[in-house]
């Protein structure tokens, strides 16, 4: 064996470590360069795929699915209408997400044993079944009942379905929170209601708002299962201009970069913030 | 249950604020406090010592109400303490308590770490909860530090601190959970004297520490605690010159050895 199987257990600690050598970089230069070299070769295996299959290239047709100029006018096209749809959608979802969520992490940390019952049900049901299904389940059945159009079928659907994890964010958080907090605030004579709005979310918000960003993300993302009940978002609406003109090459990779644009300029703008606020202390 | 109720004279004449009666608690099969019986008058400093483990944070926790008890009941005044919400805040406003690791609230100001219960809890205007806030923070010598963040300060700033905000709420009596063991050694003597001068003014203190110098200056009545069980109640010429028992005996010589 090694040296250091001879030496007692207590030795071990003084040792310095060695470099870790598979993440030491002499020069960015060289991950600027594996980057060129993946880009380059998926291109080239796009290329030559479409080229096998005699696809016909039509990228100048795509800018007319972002806008028009009509007389001096300027109209939008199919893609940023359905893009707005999709931040509809994502905006609307996300605020009764965090709703749903607050309200099943308050319930499974209660004493109430219905409470309780409740938000296991949910939160068990909701990770156990497929999206799709879920959909269905609301699109056929929900809907119908309650009577809300298609919209608000997606936006249900995904505001439950996103819930489930804004719950363990949320109840996350609020366990990050010293059990003492809790305990002051109950000696000094709080009610629940007010230690969790004086005391504890304003300790937690600041821990549950990064991993919330990511919701927003995966939001956005989830958010394109709604083209399946025929609402016209960002991916319905390249699947109508594909049915149209048949570039479903050109189309799909517009869509997949468009959503791309956003979910990465989003994630840019959350740490921006953080590095911000972290700079605020 | 005689044998067990404190021994000072003085007490004689004074009213009974806190009563344990019987009262017992359990952790699952764990027995964590066993027939607790104990009186504690209106102005007197009664100190708490033990091994650790013995049950002193589970008794003065169970006055309050931060732990709940099986057995037994604690009178507050004669009537005894309810377990509802509303009672329960009650009680915790009339009975204040200093944590061994201060609890303050770290996302707002030393100043608004005292005014929040008062504001809330009390219903005093923002301005009664300032002006008594800083009548507190010049009581505790900590004045000037009131506009900063509880992390600015030292751990003995802090926990003075936090008997400033429990003091804001008028308590009748205050609950101490060794306040000092999570200090410095020389940010001790500082709390010490807050609490020394608390006593002489009247305050109705239940104090688990290991201070035996604090005890011995201000203590009315010691009481020994073992395996969750009161083992001796005495005066402090009494308790530290001849227990009666011989584990409190044990306990002395081993605490006063350091
Ligand atoms: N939440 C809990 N679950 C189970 N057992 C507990 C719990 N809290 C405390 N205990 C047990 O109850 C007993 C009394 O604990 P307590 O904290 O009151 O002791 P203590 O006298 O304050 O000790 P220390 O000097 O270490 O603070 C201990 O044996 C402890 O292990
Ligand atoms: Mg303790």
């Amino acid at each position: 064996m090694n040296t250091n199987s001879s030496n007692s257990a207590g030795d071990n600690k003084i040792r310095p470590k060695g470099p870790n050598l598979l993440f030491t970089r002499k020069s960015p230069l060289i991950d600027i360069a594996q980057l060129l070299i993946l880009g380059g070769v998926t291109a080239w295996v796009i290329y030559k795929g479409a080229q096998a299959m005699q696809y016909n290239w039509q990228w100048y047709r795509v800018d007319q699915f972002f806008y028009r100029i009509v007389d001096g006018e300027l109209i939008w096209g199919a893609l940023m209408k359905g893009l707005m749809v999709t931040f509809q959608i994502t905006a609307v979802s996300m605020v009764l997400s965090v709703l749903i969520g607050l309200i099943t992490a308050l319930l499974r940390m209660s004493n109430s044993f219905s409470g309780k019952l409740i938000a296991n049900v949910y939160l068990e049901a909701i990770r156990n079944t497929p999206l799709l299904v879920q959909l269905f389940l609301f699109y056929f059945i929900v809907a119908p009942i309650v009577g809300i159009d298609r919209f608000w079928t997606g936006v249900l659907c995904l505001s439950f379905f996103e819930g489930s994890f804004a719950a363990e964010i949320i109840r996350a958080g609020i366990q990050s929170v010293h059990r003492g907090q809790n305990e002051a605030a109950k000696a000094l004579g709080f009610s629940r209601f007010n230690s969790y709005r004086d005391v504890i979310l304003p300790q937690a918000v600041p821990i549950i708002l990064p991993p919330m960003t990511g919701l927003v993300i995966n939001l956005i993302k989830h958010s394109a299962i709604v083209s399946v009940i025929a609402v016209a978002d960002l991916t319905t609406e390249g699947l109508n201009i594909i049915s149209d003109t048949f570039m479903a090459f050109e189309i799909w990779f517009t869509v997949a970069g468009i959503y791309l644009v956003v979910t990465v300029s989003l994630s840019l703008f959350v740490s921006w913030l953080e590095s911000r606020a972290m700079r605020g202390r | 249950m005689t044998e067990l109720s404190s021994t000072t004279d003085s007490n004689a004449d004074r009213k009974e604020l806190l009563k344990f009666n019987g009262v017992g608690k359990w952790y699952g099969n764990f027995c964590a406090l066993w027939d607790i019986n104990l009186t504690v008058h209106k102005g007197e400093r009664v100190v708490v010592c033990g091994p650790s483990g013995s049950g002193k944070s589970t008794m003065i926790r169970c006055v309050n109400l931060l732990e709940s008890y099986e057995a037994g009941e604690i009178l507050i005044d004669g009537s005894p303490i309810k377990n509802d919400p509303k009672s329960m805040q009650v009680i915790r406003r009339r009975v204040g308590m200093v944590f061994q690791n201060f609890n303050l609230f770290p996302h707002v100001t030393v100043l608004q770490n005292l005014m929040l219960g008062p504001i809330r809890n009390l219903k005093v205007s923002k301005k009664e909860a300032e002006e008594t806030a800083m009548h507190y923070l010049e009581k505790v010598r900590i004045a000037e530090q009131a506009k900063k963040y509880p992390s600015q300060l030292s751990g003995g700033q802090q926990q003075r601190v936090a008997i400033a905000r429990s003091l804001c709420m008028h308590p009748e009596a205050m609950l101490f959970d060794e306040p000092t063991s999570a200090l410095d050694p020389e940010m001790i003597s500082g709390v010490l004297d807050i609490m020394v001068e608390l006593a002489e003014g009247g305050m109705t203190m239940m104090v688990v520490t290991h201070e035996m110098g604090f005890a011995k200056q201000v203590a009315d009545t010691m009481v020994f605690m073992d395996h969750g069980e009161i083992v001796e109640v005495a005066p402090p010429a009494e308790f530290f010159t001849k227990p009666k028992s011989d584990r409190t005996e044990l306990f002395l010589s081993q605490i006063l050895q350091h």
